[in-house]
């Protein structure tokens, strides 16, 4: 028996998401007394791949194939499923990112094996497999039994931290025998947004909202963000008025984020707003109105002019992080 | 082109969410439902949008009891053409696409939308599964898709960057926001909803794979902590001292 983990790169590097994978398929791994096996795909360095091991891997099973630098998912859907025939894999792990959320449900209808998407806890083994994941949108959680044989996870980025050891992965050669009809999807144009750290994964997340009149006055939320090196985000109606591409709109209808630390600017902090962003670890809220209900969400507030505040806390942070 | 909509009764977004029964069902007490933002605003409208633009039949399916038919017909409402309602309740995302499924082969879609994901039970499970049920490619979380001829052209925003991938028909795909713009049913709409076909199904047999053992609200937070705005230092030191975030 087995525990398989899906490592998926962006560009040779195993993501942060994937490691929070791995890190949790090992800890699986732990409880069953079973080894851990990684699955990677795609051109990626063997010192990357053995580093696995930090997290917990025991082997990493590479399919070296440039066709898989962009994941296509029916090809990998492919590979987990024989990893799993191959190491008899009891349990799956996925990170719950775009990757994980195309692959897991159609390995799941393949295998007949239940899913948990964008689990928040380990799975409780006491009686059964209950993972706990969030649903309304944050709002609440379920507790989900996986009535399986096989046991499909994926879990939700930036929800466990990862706390890397000394151990090394071996590293091996894995053949999947994919043909040209396993590759349906054609990767026609990736633009990589480089220097940038993806929302979904960023520990710190500054997000502006309609408070702030408009795209032009966005600098102070960039400077801050840049003095944290945190992401940005938004509101759904900054989103769509156009200041703001789509992809950082956060909320209910929008991305959910779980940062360590999320500040909202000029957010009145609607309940489809919290709904995305509640699962933060800490809040912060700048907002001239007192009565704004996002402070009853907050846990460190100010209430003021956000064009005054900001960049007063842009400066002030800057001490701490050295720069 | 045929073009299949799979459509999700889920509670309006301001619904106050609390359970019954040993917390072990959500409680619909005095709750409004609504369609799944996702596959209404992203999913239906790109579809609606591809039948005004190229012609289209834009058939819709729900998996739900007979309280899930107000929401079937709004979407009828937008421009379906006609819809099925499978007769379950079942929440076990397995379940029911292999109901979608079921249906879809016996239709033969060119291409079948699902949303991201519904906001109930956040699944983004659906899709990819009646994908693999009907052995078609999966491509999740598109924000925008072009079909020209056989080949469709979808967006994709994944993590740190953005691709763009072909795909010949037929296919599923889950939409995501910047798909299309929401719109909103006009009176003429709402009247031919009523006379479109809605034909009800009971399930076919499949398996369940997961159940739902209990509920949990998150637990309150302790409080804010207000920091006057001419002390914004303190804020700064509060943060890395504190809470230790930066
Ligand atoms: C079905 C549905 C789904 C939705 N999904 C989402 C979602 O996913 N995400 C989302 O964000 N919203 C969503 N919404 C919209 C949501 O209800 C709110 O309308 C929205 O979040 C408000 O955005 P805002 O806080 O930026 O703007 P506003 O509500 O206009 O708030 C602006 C705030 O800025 C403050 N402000 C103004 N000037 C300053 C200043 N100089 N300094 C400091 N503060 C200032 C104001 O006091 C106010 O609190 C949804 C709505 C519906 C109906």
């Amino acid at each position: 028996m087995s525990v398989i983990i899906f490592a998926d790169q962006f560009q040779g590097k195993v993501k942060k998401s994937a490691l929070e994978a791995v890190q949790y398929g090992a800890q699986i791994a732990q409880q069953l007394g079973v080894p851990a096996v990684a699955v990677a795909v795609g051109e990626i360095d063997g010192a990357e791949l053995s580093a696995l091991g930090q997290y917990g891997a025991t082997k990493v099973l590479h399919v070296a194939d440039a066709r898989l630098n962009e994941p296509e998912a029916g090809a990998v859907t492919k590979i987990v499923a024989e990893a799993v025939a191959k190491e008899n894999g009891a349990v799956i792990v996925f990170a719950h990112n775009f990757a994980g959320r195309s692959i897991a449900p159609q390995l799941s209808a393949r295998l007949k094996a239940g899913f948990v998407a964008g689990a928040i806890g380990l799975p409780d083994t006491s009686a059964g497999f209950v993972v706990k994941k969030n649903v309304f949108s944050g709002k609440a959680f379920a507790n989900v039994s996986i009535t399986t044989g096989k046991k499909i996870v994926s879990v939700m980025p930036n929800t466990f931290s990862l706390n890397p050891g000394g151990g090394s992965a071996s590293v091996e050669a894995f053949a999947a025998g994919l043909g040209d009809a396993d590759f349906k999807i054609k990767t026609v144009k990736v633009e990589t947004v480089s220097g940038e750290v993806p929302l979904t994964e960023a520990e710190i997340v500054v997000s502006g909202g309609r408070g702030l009149k408009g795209p032009e006055h966005w600098g102070i939320v960039e400077d801050l963000a840049h003095a944290l090196g945190a992401a940005t985000a938004c509101s759904r109606p900054v989103a769509d008025s156009g200041w703001r591409p789509h992809h950082e709109h956060v909320g209910q209808t929008g991305f959910t984020v779980r940062p360590n630390l999320y500040i909202a600017i000029g957010i009145s902090g609607a309940i489809q707003h919290l709904a995305g962003v509640n699962g933060s670890k800490t809040i912060v809220v700048i907002n001239k109105d007192a009565e704004a209900p996002f402070f009853k969400a907050a846990d460190y507030g100010i209430v003021g002019d956000a064009f005054e505040v900001v960049p007063k806390l842009t400066e002030a942070v800057k001490k701490y992080k050295g720069n | 082109m045929k073009i299949l909509v799979c459509i999700s009764k889920t509670p309006d977004t301001t619904a106050k969410i609390a359970f019954t029964d040993n917390n072990t069902k959500f409680s619909e007490a005095g709750v409004q439902f609504i369609i799944n933002p996702y596959d209404e605003w992203y999913a239906l409208v790109r579809a609606l949008e591809l039948k005004e633009a190229q012609g289209a039949t834009v058939h819709l399916i729900t998996v739900g009891g007979a309280d899930t038919e107000a929401v079937i017909r709004k979407a009828l409402a937008l421009g379906g053409d006609e819809a099925f309602r499978v007769n379950s309740d079942s929440q076990d995302s397995f379940f029911i696409a292999s109901q979608i499924a079921e249906i879809a082969k016996q239709e033969q879609y060119d291409i079948i939308f699902t949303g991201k994901e519904t906001i109930d039970y956040n699944g983004s499970s659906v899709g990819g599964m009646v994908a693999e049920l009907l052995g078609l490619p999966f491509v999740s979380i598109a924000s925008k898709l072009d079909v020209n001829g056989g080949t469709a052209t979808l967006k994709r925003e994944i993590e740190g960057g953005e691709e763009v991938v072909e795909v010949s028909l037929p296919l599923v795909l889950s939409a995501q926001k910047g798909m299309a713009e929401a719109r909103i049913p006009n009176m003429r709409g709402i009247m031919a909803a009523r006379t479109k076909p809605l034909k009800v199904v009971e399930p076919a047999a499949a398996e369940t794979l997961t159940s739902i053992v209990s509920f949990e609200l998150p637990p309150a937070k302790a409080g804010v902590k207000m920091i006057p705005a001419d002390q914004v230092e303190e804020l700064a030191r509060l943060l890395h001292e504190e809470a230790k975030v930066i």
